[in-house]
Parts: structure tokens; sequence; C-alpha cells
């Protein structure tokens, strides 16, 4: 596996990272609702994960989650940065029905996303967080899982909202695959 | 705009002079025990260690009290709201109920609800100091080469490198980025509406992420061009070889562990029950 790995995705990991822990720690709008967030980071992985593929994707929300909650809080709550890292790890499985590097970004592409991220984040979220905070901090059921609610819910929606607009911008400074033509 | 990040600070002491691989793998096992147990005991002595830890490391409190200050609000706005959603969670985890004032509804207050509170507390308590000391005594680069030596492959254990390295540039180019923009009237505060802030989120963060997919092709192809990734290990300038105290760190934190679990799990229970 290792040997396959390209330096670009070396690199795209570590600058993505970078750009997660920078987003999540200056770029989060307030919703209105208390001490809920939104996350414009997981705009950012999404469209990192459907670039640079499910290994970019699985460690820049593993790496940069735990960088965030190491440099912000200085400890890691490990069961939310796996859930991150599975987040990334199932948009990326995605990019292969999206394929971006044609610059074809339209209607089909942009459902084809948006299911993807909504699966990952849905079973990541509302599953897969509850069910860790349950197992590591025995916190109670009810409580984790309208958190997981909350959160789940809001990043879906920005992904799904400032997601696709980042796809549309990147397709659109990619050349599309077909855009030469044969002149006669 | 200045907001304060937690990163290395230079000193002279034992845990300083720990190499970063050691003192990963004893982050490492001190979280797994304390994620491990919810024995009162073992956490109280965790806890304990942990201060006389933090003295030896002679890192002060006020250089890390505003990460300090955070994780406090955090706990206790946690622990409000596991109050509000399972006021008898305890009751339910040590099978015994003795309350020690009636309030209406399910809300009574129990002696269990108390100690199984205090217990989740002490678990964050308990992992808080650890992780914060890793942060402020290790390089960020001497932290790269011990993910390499604790076999993580070179290439993430570079990735991370990179990260960190890169880290306070983009937190410059977001803060050029952000004023420009708010000086062209784009905001991002409560004031605006919400749907009209998510499009104004996307005129700061749009600009940055291109501009460092621009450095993603940069730097990639300045290490192909070194010839990155064409052995199959490599050297760190960073990485120091293991001395005595590395291995008698790593040696306490293993019988810490081990002896952890082993009282955790005895009677079959993760949790100590004084009832």
């Amino acid at each position: 596996m290792n040997a396959k790995l390209a330096t670009k995705t070396i690199v795209a990991i570590g600058i993505g990272t970078a750009v997660f822990v920078i987003l999540n720690r200056f770029a989060a709008i307030p919703s209105g609702i208390p001490n809920t967030n939104i996350q414009t980071s997981y705009a950012f992985l999404a469209l990192m994960a459907i670039v640079f593929g499910p290994l970019a994707g699985l460690l820049i929300g593993l790496i940069g989650h735990a960088l965030t909650d190491f440099v912000v809080w200085g400890s890691v709550w490990w069961s939310w940065v796996v859930v991150s890292a599975f987040v990334g790890l199932v948009i990326g499985l995605f990019s292969k029905s999206v394929n971006i590097e044609e610059g074809e970004f339209g209607r089909k592409q942009i459902i084809s996303f948006n299911i993807g991220q909504v699966v990952a984040q849905g079973v990541g979220w509302f599953l897969l967080a509850p069910i860790l905070d349950i197992l590591i901090y025995a916190e109670p059921a009810n409580k984790v899982f309208v958190q997981g609610l909350i959160a789940g819910t809001s990043n879906i929606v920005t992904v799904g909202v400032i997601g696709t607009i980042l796809l549309l911008a990147y397709a659109k400074t990619r050349s599309k695959s077909n855009s030469l033509d044969i002149e006669a | 705009m200045a907001v304060e990040m937690l990163s290395y600070i230079d000193k002279k002491s034992p845990i300083h002079s720990l190499t970063g691989a050691t003192k990963l793998i004893c982050l490492l096992l001190w979280s797994f025990t304390a994620m491990l147990t919810y024995d009162t005991r073992i956490l109280l002595f965790l806890f304990v260690a942990s201060i006389v830890i933090f003295k030896i490391s002679k890192i002060k409190l006020k250089e890390v009290s505003f990460v300090l200050l955070l994780i406090l609000t955090f706990l206790m706005l946690n622990n409000i709201a596991i109050y509000l959603f399972s006021p008898q969670e305890g009751v339910g985890i040590y099978g015994t109920k003795h309350v020690l004032w009636d309030l209406p509804g399910r809300y009574d207050l129990t002696a269990e609800q108390i100690f199984y509170q205090i217990n989740i507390t002490l678990k964050y308590f308990v992992v808080i100091p650890a992780a914060l000391l890793f942060m402020v005594t290790t390089q960020p680069s001497e932290f790269a080469s011990s993910l390499n030596r604790i076999g993580v492959s070179y290439r993430i254990a570079y990735s991370v490198a990179i990260a960190l390295r890169y880290i306070p540039d983009i937190q410059r180019d977001y803060r050029n980025i952000a004023l420009a923009q708010q000086a062209r009237g784009i905001d991002l505060s409560r004031k605006e509406k919400l749907s009209r802030r998510l499009k104004n989120a996307a005129a700061i963060i749009v600009p940055l992420i291109f501009s460092s997919l621009e450095r993603i092709e940069v730097i990639s192809n300045s290490m192909d061009l070194r010839g990155f990734g064409k052995n199959k290990k490599r050297t760190w300038y960073r990485a120091r070889p293991f001395k005595v105290g590395d291995y008698m760190a790593i040696t306490f934190l293993t019988v810490l562990f081990i002896v952890s679990i082993i009282v955790t799990f005895h009677d079959g229970n993760r949790f100590y029950n004084p009832f």
C-alpha cells in the first residue's frame, strides 16, 4: 500500500491537515443555536476526499481532527476523531463515481456526491460517534445520541451547501476531457 | 483574531530530554489506561501521578492556563448535560439508590449519580495533563520522526511533519484573506442571516483552499525533484538514540498499564463500586 502512495497524496494529506485545523479553529460560523457551530472544515474534508481519494480523506480526517483537539483542548476525543476519519474515508470512496478531474460536475455528480456525504456522515455522527462515546466514556446514551444528531445534521447541511459550492469551483479549474474539437 | 494555540515550550527538564518516541509511546499507554478503566482508585492514582509529572516537567500552570480554562468550561457543560439527560445513570451502573435530595420527577439527586459524574470528570482530568505535556514538551519535527520510530510509515510521518510545518503559514493566509474580504464588507458574525453567512464563509475559504491546492503542487513537485520516496527508509535530522531514562519511562508505563487492567477487570466490571 505504501509503495503506491504518491508524493502528491502525501503532501495533500499534510497541507490538507493544516487547512483542516485552521478551518476548525477559525472558520466556524455561529449557527444561532448555542454551542453549535457550523464547521466549514467538513466541507473542505469532503473536497479533499473527492479530489485525492479515500486514503487522503481518512488521514486528513484522522490527523486533522486529532491535531485540532491537541492544539485547542490539549487532549484528544478519540471517539469523534474516529468519526472524522470514517467520514473522510467513505466520502473518498465516492471519488471514482464523481471523477472531478474530468472537469464535469453537473447534476449527476452533485447527486452522487451528496448521497455519499449523507451516507458517510449519517452513519458516522448518528451511530458511530454515540456508540464510541458510550464504549469509551460510558456517557448516558440519550445524551450522546442527541449530540450526534445535532452535530450530524449541521454537518450534513454544511457539506451539502458549502461542499457542493467548493466542488463546483474546483471543477471549473479542471479542463474538460472532451474540450478539444477536431477542426475540419 | 490572535487566538492562542498550544505549541512547544522550550525548557530543560527530564521530560523534555526524553525522546519524542518515548513520550509518544507513554502518551498512548497512558491514554489507553485512562480510557479502559473506570476504577476510581486507579483514576485517582493516575491523577496524582500526572500532577507529579507536570511538576517534573517545569511547565508552569500559567503557560497552559488558557487551555485549562477552556477545558474546565467544557467539563462543566458536559456534566450539566449528563445530569439533564440522564440523572439516574449512576443508579443504573451501581445498582443501588441512595437519595440525598428529593427533586421533582426523575431528578432526585443520588449519591451514585454524584460518584459517577466525579468519575467521568476524573477520567478527563487524567488524560488532559498528559496530552498537554506531550504537546508542549515535544518538538514538532521530532514528533514526526518518533511516529516513524514506532512503526508508522515514513511517508505518513512526513505528512504529519508537513502539516505541523504549514499550520502557521496557512493561519497567516487565512487571516490575510479574512481581513481583505471583511474590508470589502463580508460579514461572518451573528448580524447576518444564516444563509448569507454560509455564502460569506465560502468567499473566505474558497481562496484559502485554492491557494493551498497550489501549494500542494509546488511542494510535491519539489519533493519529487529531490527524490522523495525513492528509498524504503529515511533518516531524521531530529531522531535521537534511546537513553536510560527512555527505557525507564516506557517500563514504568507498561507496568502501570498492566496493573491497572488487572485491578480494573479482576472483578469482571469496569466500575469500582463503593456502595
